[in-house]
């Protein structure tokens, strides 16, 4: 193939989460489309939580276990690409790649198109591990201790099956849980043939998919403070493409005529974003070390990174477990004009007093709006410091709680509501949400809990 | 000058979270600030300003090539997004409160709004 012989390779980010919006691949996608060369399409769709959800899903329908976000994020851009040779790459499967696959297959149906589709498989952990043995291995806590039910338990895994699955032809490759880099880095190994030892190229290919990963968020998005760090048209902010060289070369920029801008600081902000270590970061193919790392604009919104270092590949896969964990209730009400705060404050020690009578041992968290709230802390102590002196006129109340036992949260949910007649004057605008919670784990385990797999939708499986 | 600086007069933040852990990127808005933020905002003082979410540990990883810092606090977001009653789960909103770290405005922290000052 003409691509074997390729010396760049160029990736667009379509998605950097389930959320994302679904227009930002177009002009992406009309970018590369004006691109010679192999280029490839990434959607990033899997928040931790997601792959419990959509196990539930599943549960309830075996047609069903892939992301929500799939029709929304992809239809919009597959016939382009498929038209334009632009290989798609997407963790749409989540529970089911199986289900996405086919789903995908009658979405390209209906355009007229029959493209081939690459299924990977296998981030799941054997089910047949009991729980005792993934509590074993938890970092960072200890939630799985005891524990005999689990929804999900997946880990994450590298690039090599996407790379497979490209091997084998597919335009467009759907995966569950892999590391969000292996989705640019399996079609780096696809296309430049890396060695899978040569821990500097899949470090530098890591890196590219790292940057790309959370699509507008390297171009301006999540960046913008107005007199700060201003950001020009940020309501049709680019999303990234990633030129990478089979030198390890990467060069991150734009479609021209879209808003937001990449320079510097928007990379340095990315690449440093959720990396922990700088010198050590761990994915299944390789350890990323930034510490030699060089950022230089080459132009308008245009920037080069180099001096990307690896390390070894670590023996075990980071896996995220998912476990249902009760509810959570929150519940608001608003206090506004004069002495508002004072009124605020007295409301949250009714409720307060009525619960430590009532319900006994549930702890409810305060915060005040407008007062303390995302900076609050759990316990209260920022927001008890700040209410006396508080000038806040306009206060929004919440308070929220969790439990196994619905009806001890319902009295939480009554008690804030009860404030409309029995509580200090004017309070108004109460909302109340019960929601069915899902917690997480994160555990190391060994590769051989894995079994990553790559085929074609309609071969055996 | 002897008002505290925000570190926000000299940097950037963007803040990320794994489980119950949160990473807070700091990136010198100009090369000058780099020297007086490695002085001032130590592991200590930044476990310091986040004290009321009982941080059990606190790193400062330095990218003098970067002219930025890594800093990663640990079990401050109430168990993490999946646990926390907090309404921001994932800690997005508290590279802002690192950003409101007051700076003692040495000669260093002078220099670097200086520089600033000629930049814009």
């Amino acid at each position: 193939m003409a691509q074997a012989r390729a010396d760049v390779v160029r990736i667009g980010s379509g998605a950097g989460f389930a959320g994302d919006r679904t227009d930002a691949a177009l002009p992406v996608v009309a970018a590369l489309a004006r691109q010679d060369g192999p280029r490839f399409l990434m959607f990033e769709t899997l928040a931790e939580r997601t792959l419990a959800l959509c196990q539930l899903a599943r549960h309830a329908d075996p047609a069903k276990g892939y992301s929500p976000a799939l029709e929304k994020l992809l239809a919009p851009v597959l016939g382009a690409c498929l038209a334009s040779g632009i290989r798609i790459i997407g963790n749409f499967g989540a529970a089911n790649p199986q289900a996405a696959a086919e789903r995908i297959a009658a979405l390209a149906r209906e355009m007229g198109h029959a493209p081939r589709i690459g299924i990977v498989t296998g981030s799941d952990l054997d089910p047949a591990l009991p729980v005792s043995a993934l509590a074993t291995r938890e970092v960072g806590g200890s939630l799985l201790a005891g524990r005999t039910q689990i929804t999900s338990a997946d880990a994450y895994i590298g690039a090599s099956p996407i790379a497979q699955a490209l091997d084998l032809g597919a335009d467009i490759v759907v995966t569950g849980r892999v590391a969000d880099p292996a989705l640019a880095l399996g079609p780096l190994l696809h296309v430049f043939r890396w060695s899978l030892e040569d821990w500097d190229l899949l470090a530098a290919g890591t890196l590219a998919g790292h940057l790309l990963e959370c699509g507008a968020q390297v171009c301006g998005g999540y960046f913008a403070d107005p007199g700060a760090k201003d950001v020009p048209d940020l309501a049709e902010v680019g999303y990234p493409i990633a030129e990478i060289h089979r030198d390890g070369t990467v060069i991150v920029t734009k479609p021209a005529e879209t808003g937001g801008r990449v320079d510097r600081f928007t990379v340095i902000e990315q690449m440093l974003y959720e990396i922990h270590d700088p010198a050590a970061y761990l994915t299944p193919d390789v350890v990323m070390d930034l510490m030699q790392a060089r950022v230089e604009e080459m132009g308008p919104d245009r920037v080069r990174v180099t001096g990307i270092k690896g390390k070894p590949r670590p023996d075990t896969l980071k896996a995220t477990v998912c476990f249902e964990s009760g509810y959570l209730a929150e519940a608001e009400i608003s206090y506004a004009g004069p002495n508002a705060a004072a009124r605020a404050r007295l409301a949250a020690d009714v409720v307060r007093t009525r619960l430590a009578r009532r319900a006994p041992g549930l702890f409810v968290r305060v915060d005040a709006i407008g007062i303390a709230s995302v900076f609050n802390d759990t316990a209260g102590a920022t927001l008890e410091s700040l209410f006396p002196d508080a000038r806040g006129d306009d206060v929004r109340l919440r308070f929220s709680a969790q439990s196994a036992d619905k009806a001890l949260l319902d009295l939480l949910l009554d008690e804030v509501e009860g404030l409309y007649c029995a509580g200090p004057a004017g309070g108004g605008g109460v909302r109340r949400h019960l929601t069915a919670r899902l917690s997480s784990a994160s555990c190391l385990v060994e590769r051989s809990f894995t079994a990553p797999r790559a085929r074609l939708l309609g071969d055996a499986s | 000058m002897t008002e505290p600086v925000p570190l926000y007069r000299l940097a950037f933040a963007r803040a990320g979270d794994k489980g119950n852990r949160l990473n807070l990127a700091l990136v010198c808005r100009v090369p000058e600030a780099y020297a007086p933020l490695a002085a001032q905002v130590t592991a200590e003082r930044v476990l310091a300003h986040f004290s009321a979410r009982t941080p059990s540990a606190g790193v400062r990883y330095d990218l003098p090539h970067l002219g930025a810092f890594n800093f990663v606090l640990d079990d401050v977001l109430d168990g993490g997004v999946n646990a926390s009653l907090g309404l921001d789960g994932h800690g997005k909103t508290l590279s802002f409160h690192l950003l409101a770290l007051p700076l003692v405005p040495d000669e260093g922290v002078r220099h670097a709004l200086a520089a600033l000052e000629t930049k814009s």
